[in-house]
């Protein structure tokens, strides 16, 4: 069982370290987004500070919406996804590999770039340890809530534009938890309440996302 | 034939006769009953709809907090309570259908959803006008609006998803998976004014404790709901019938209705 797991995780890594720059371009994009606010709102620091875990985690959502299109979309078109529902291996275990390594892929590069972001909007040292501890519990959500949509859509007409539909309200729960937190902590309250809820969504997610995502998988190959 | 005893519910469900009404769960016999229930339905709908909104905007007394401006709960609760219980009714045939696989059944939550979204975003409407006079605002993100907003999203998304499939099958399946994702957040929204003490109010009814409204408030409000009620159902039925003659085009029984064969 965990032979195949982390057979397809080493797959999915080795097929995105082979095309690196849409890797680059989710993290580029990440950066972006965020350098816009500044330049949309205005250079007003104790604005910025205030706004700034909202900003991240908005950004976080978008890079995260932007690199799922490929979650299943090269492996549906030639054909590899079929071999791998035929296969004898179960197919959720397969499921969750893939979303493994897309959050390996997508994820935590956002992470590792989040605090020199947060630094640039003069975010304290301890609500940066708070903003990347809470998307390091959350970016795994984004990708796992994600693979339903990316899954429900895939080789549909108009799939991006349908998959931002799908997913983004299903992401608002994460999004409130996670900037919650570091919101909670910069208001000298305790960040742990959002932390555990955001770890509970994470839990839940973990347990049905897969199954959801590998039904909706069945569905697409019919 | 003899019952068998130890096969799995599913199979005994199936193999034992079946009651009479289950012939309804195949379109060709649903299809006309449908068609007789749908004129009756529609005027219980108007009556209850004219005797609960007349007593809510004529007889109902004045509220002492809110004035006058607190009689649009009569359009706005109904609506909502039909928002989110429609949604549940969405899922409740999309899971009925992923685990019967009746055809009838997705066409049932396909047919829900554009009522469901009606009654959503008449939900948030009059929440937005009885929000300015009351609370000073149009629109306030606090935790019920917010959730209720993401249901009108969740509607959109379902039949976005449907009508960009093709394959009617496919986007049957996909859809009633995706009314099934989106089920967890009914509850949110159900319980978001005792999870998250924000600006809206809380519940006005509830079973468990005497009613904090005049009755004639309460008399109003539920003959508008029970009409919403109603009207949803006429709706829905009717919606149902134009998805079955679309699907069912190629049908000999289609060809030999009256209405069709005509």
């Amino acid at each position: 069982m965990l032979k195949v797991l982390a057979c397809v995780i080493r797959r999915d890594l080795l097929l995105a370290f082979r095309r690196r720059s849409d890797l680059l371009a989710t993290v580029f994009f990440f950066a972006l987004v965020v350098m816009l606010f500044p330049l949309g709102v205005g250079p007003e620091a104790g604005l910025l500070r205030s706004m700034a875990p909202g900003i991240v985690w908005v950004a976080a959502l978008l890079a995260s919406l932007l690199s799922l299109g490929r979650l299943f979309a090269l492996d549906f078109a030639d054909g590899t996804l079929e071999q791998m529902a035929l296969s004898a291996e179960p197919l959720v275990l397969i499921v969750l590999g893939k979303v493994l390594a897309h959050w390996l892929v997508a994820g935590v590069p956002l992470v590792m770039l989040s605090p020199v972001l947060a630094l640039q909007f003069g975010l304290p040292g301890a609500a940066i340890q708070v903003l990347c501890l809470g998307l390091l519990i959350g970016t795994p959500i984004l990708s796992l809530l994600g693979a339903i949509g990316s899954a429900l859509t895939l080789g549909v007409r108009g799939g991006g534009v349908l998959l931002a539909l799908l997913v983004l309200p299903l992401y608002v729960p994460v999004l409130i938890f996670g900037a919650g937190a570091v919101q909670a902590q910069a208001s000298g309250l305790d960040a742990a309440a959002h932390m555990l809820l955001l770890g509970g969504v994470l839990a839940g997610a973990l347990a049905l996302a897969p199954w959801a995502t590998s039904a909706a998988l069945r569905i697409a190959l019919e | 034939m003899r019952p068998v005893l130890h096969a799995p519910f599913a199979v005994r469900f199936f193999a034992g006769p079946r009651p009479g009404w289950w012939k309804y769960a195949g379109a060709p016999a649903f299809y006309p009953l449908a068609g007789r229930l749908i004129p009756g339905l529609q005027a219980v709908a108007v009556a209850l709809l004219a005797l609960g909104l007349g007593i809510g905007f004529l007889l109902a007394p004045t509220d002492h907090q809110q004035g006058e401006a607190y009689r649009i709960i009569f359009v706005h609760v109904p609506a909502a309570w039909l928002s989110m219980l429609l949604y549940m009714a969405m899922a409740f045939w999309a899971a009925t259908g992923l685990a019967l696989n009746s055809r009838l059944s997705f066409m049932m939550a396909r047919a829900i959803a554009p009522t469901g979204a009606m009654f959503t975003f008449v939900a948030l409407w009059t929440g937005a006008l009885w929000g300015r006079p009351t609370w000073g605002a149009w629109w306030v993100w606090d935790a019920r609006l917010t959730s209720e907003l993401l249901l009108l999203f969740l509607y959109a998304g379902f039949m976005a998803l449907q009508s960009a499939i093709d394959d009617p099958r496919r986007g049957d399946r996909a859809g009633a998976l995706l009314a099934l994702v989106g089920v967890v957040n009914v509850p949110v929204i159900y319980f978001s004014v005792k999870w998250w003490n924000t600006l809206h109010q809380g519940a006005s009814i509830s079973l468990s404790s005497a009613p904090l409204m005049a009755s004639s408030m309460l008399m109003g409000l539920l003959l508008a709901a029970l009409g919403a009620w109603v009207y949803a159902l006429a709706a829905v039925l009717k919606r149902l019938r134009c998805i079955v003659l679309e699907r069912e085009r190629h049908a000999k029984w289609v060809a030999r209705l009256p209405e069709v064969s005509a």
